[in-house]
């Protein structure tokens, strides 16, 4: 996959960059998937570039409300810019890459 | 669903349901003393019915009143919109927050992306841990449906509902949950329809409008073991929120009054026996013309005569209009109106709802401690809205009377030719305590007013019709006179007056004739008493002098007898005959006297 025009520019400028910070309730299925399918996205996105923070509620409960969490799992791109939200258990890939800015639409239509 | 009765007896039966109130006026008479304790009740109600207000104010209650902590969790609305919203009801939210009342924003912003499904299992840790941390009482979460929406699956909507309603019997926090319902009937769609199956309590708003004016309605649709007031309660939002009214409260806390207060007129106490009672609801019904609002007039003048603060309400009229007509009639409000005695409050009838009308009475009543007031007239107030609530916005304005000991006076007008058998007047006038009704007779080519009591509870009154008099001198209630059935007024009964008063004084003169003949006849007998009287004196004299002579006589013969007895033993023989024939003779004589003397 070739980056095209300024997207493709920022993109590879804040290579390494991306920081992840994941609520989670352990334990919960919901959220082990969204553990599993997190790691599974980066290491075939981003194999050498990103963090992951995981937040277990059960552990830091005073976080949902500083964090202002309603839904778990939820997951917090932080950087790079600008800073995205996705609620779920990031089941499915392709929205999943599309909010974090990995992938423009489907394949055939970029072209 | 339990009734309404015998609500004591249940409540102890169901000892293990505590309840918690909610500061919200009526509703926890409604409920029999607010919301399930530590249970979760669901607010239903269609956009704009009051959730939101009924939710924060038991909320903002339980921590200023009861010193219950609380969380708001705000999933429609952020909590500046809900502060913004809230301002205008005087609760002091910014200075509340910090303490007792925590906002919690869980409303997620339309950038959010949903990837998969995901559950409310950390949020509800996190708000338990604060509930804890704080010593949380109560929690709302407003409102439920925008997070079913956003779970979109049937099958995760129940999932989380039972989610939340574990959560909240295992935390021990008294939930209200509200949902916005779409339809008519919130418990025929999904997901309502099990919703209120684990809800312990079940409240539905309602919000109609009616002409222009917006009714709102409280209906309790379930209350696990506790009985409740089914109907539907109306309710208003006013200045300080919202206020629900207690239809169905039959207790009157204040004790009724022996004491009378006069009605202004001196005649009409009369007729009542002393005026109306202390504490009572009169109502005056008439068509237009028959002069309801100068009996209404004359009582509040009355009332801030005695110095009792008095409120009168006009419909479509202002103040100044009111106090001209009735000055016109030799009423004089102005002063006591000066004075601060008297509040004169006007209204257009039909701007707001009657609910409305009854919320800003009972507002001013209380801020000028009335102990008198005067509708007039109710009929215009009762009209605002809609008629089925007739009955029910004046039993309330005579519940608020009597629970704020205020005498009460309201006037309504009637139309048509059969008065009486209208059917607002009617149900209005079965809870008024007295009922004076007045009528125009037309009759020789003239119109009189005529009063009569129709009803008046706990009084001997006089049943007849009086002829209502207007004059510059003010008001008065004549005798009317009745013949063949028909009540004679004005010139009739003039004439009549007049006829009757020749007759009257035909019979005084002969009954002064007679006194007269009676008088004469007296005189003259007692002179003929006199005379005899004298006549008898004469006798008696004379009698007297009969028997001192007599007696002398009897000396005489007695010393002459002894003088013969002496020189004349010869003759002894003869004179003792003669002797004893006097005695006989006198004695016949005095048996002859004494049936007269007796007879004096």
């Amino acid at each position: 996959m070739i980056p095209s025009g300024d997207e493709g520019a920022r993109r590879a400028e804040e290579k390494g960059s991306f920081v992840f910070r994941l609520y989670v309730v352990d334990e919960g299925p919901s959220s082990a998937r969204a553990i599993a399918n997190l790691s599974a996205i980066c290491k075939k996105y981003l194999p050498d570039n990103h963090q992951i923070e995981i937040v277990d509620l059960l552990q830091n409960p005073r976080r949902v409300l500083s964090d202002k969490i309603v839904a778990t799992p939820t997951l917090i791109k932080l950087s790079p810019a600008p800073v995205q939200k996705i609620i779920g258990d990031l089941s499915g890939e392709a929205k999943v890459l599309l909010a974090l800015g990995l992938q423009q639409g489907p394949p055939e239509t970029t072209r | 669903m339990k009734r309404a009765t015998s609500s004591v007896a249940e409540n102890q039966d169901f000892g293990a349901m505590q309840k918690t109130r909610t500061g919200v006026e009526g509703f926890d008479a409604i409920t029999g003393g607010g919301l399930p304790r530590n249970r979760t009740s669901l607010i239903f109600g269609g956009p704009g019915s009051g959730k939101t207000v009924f939710a924060l104010q038991a909320l903002v209650n339980g921590a200023r009143q009861f010193g219950e902590p609380g969380i708001f969790v705000a999933f429609e609305e952020n909590s500046r919109q809900i502060l913004a919203n809230a301002a205008s009801f005087g609760w002091n939210l910014p200075q509340l927050e910090k303490k007792q009342l925590l906002f919690f924003d869980a409303k997620l912003r339309p950038d959010v992306i949903k990837a998969g499904e995901f559950d409310l299992s950390g949020m509800l840790a996190g708000i338990k841990a604060e509930a804890d941390a704080r010593g949380a009482k109560r929690i709302v979460f407003d409102s439920i449906d925008v997070l079913l929406t956003l779970l979109d699956d049937p099958r995760a909507e129940r999932r989380e509902i039972y989610r939340l309603n574990d959560w909240l019997s295992e935390s021990g926090l008294t939930g209200i949950i509200t949902a916005k319902s779409q339809g008519d009937d919130p418990f025929i769609a999904a997901p309502y329809g099990f919703m209120q199956f684990i809800a312990d309590c079940v409240v539905v708003l309602k919000l109609q409008v009616v002409d222009q004016i917006a009714l709102r309605y409280l209906q309790v649709m379930k209350y696990r073991g506790s009985s409740f007031a089914e109907n539907e309660a109306p309710f208003v939002i006013g200045a300080s929120g919202m206020e629900v009214v207690d239809i169905s409260a039959k207790t009157i806390a204040a004790e009724a009054s022996p004491e009378r207060v006069s009605s202004g007129v001196a005649a009409l106490d009369t007729m009542l026996g002393g005026g109306y009672y202390r504490g009572s609801s009169v109502l005056i019904t008439g068509s237009a013309g028959t002069g309801k609002s100068i009996l209404a007039g004359l009582f509040a003048e009355a009332a801030c005569r005695r110095k009792e603060r008095t409120l009168y309400v006009s419909f479509d009229q202002n103040p100044s209009e009111v106090v001209r007509d009735l000055s016109s009639v030799g009423i004089r409000l102005a002063p006591h109106m000066k004075s601060g005695v008297l509040r004169m409050h006007s209204a257009r009838a039909e701007t707001v709802s009657a609910e409305v009308h009854l919320m800003n009475i009972k507002r001013i009543v209380r801020e000028h401690q009335s102990r008198c007031m005067v509708i007039d007239p109710l009929s215009a107030m009762i009209k605002a809205g809609r008629a089925l609530t007739a009955g029910r916005v004046a039993e309330r304005l005579i519940y608020l009377a009597k629970s704020e000991s205020v005498t009460l006076l309201s006037t309504s007008l009637l139309q048509g030719a059969q008065p009486l058998s209208e059917e607002t007047p009617v149900q209005i006038s079965t809870i008024a305590d007295t009922w004076i009704h007045l009528t125009n007779i037309s009759q020789a080519g003239e119109r009189n007013r005529a009063l009569s009591i129709v009803k008046s509870r706990g009084m001997r009154h006089s049943n007849q019709v009086r002829e209502l008099i207007l004059s510059d001198k003010g008001i008065d209630l004549t005798d009317v006179y009745t013949a063949a059935g028909d009540v004679l007024m004005g010139a009739a009964r003039w004439q009549k007056e007049t006829a009757e008063k020749t007759e009257q004084e035909r019979i005084l003169a002969e009954v002064e004739h007679k006194r007269r003949e009676v008088a004469l006849a007296r005189a003259e007998l007692s002179a003929h008493i006199e005379a005899l009287e004298q006549e008898l004196k004469q006798k008696e004299a004379e009698a007297e002098r009969l028997i001192g002579a007599d007696a002398m006589h009897k000396l005489d013969l007695a010393r002459r007898r002894e003088g013969l007895e002496q020189s004349l033993s010869a003759k002894m023989i003869k004179k003792r005959t003669e002797n004893s024939h006097a005695v006989a003779g006198k004695k016949m004589t005095r048996g002859r006297r004494s049936p007269k003397g007796g007879g004096q």
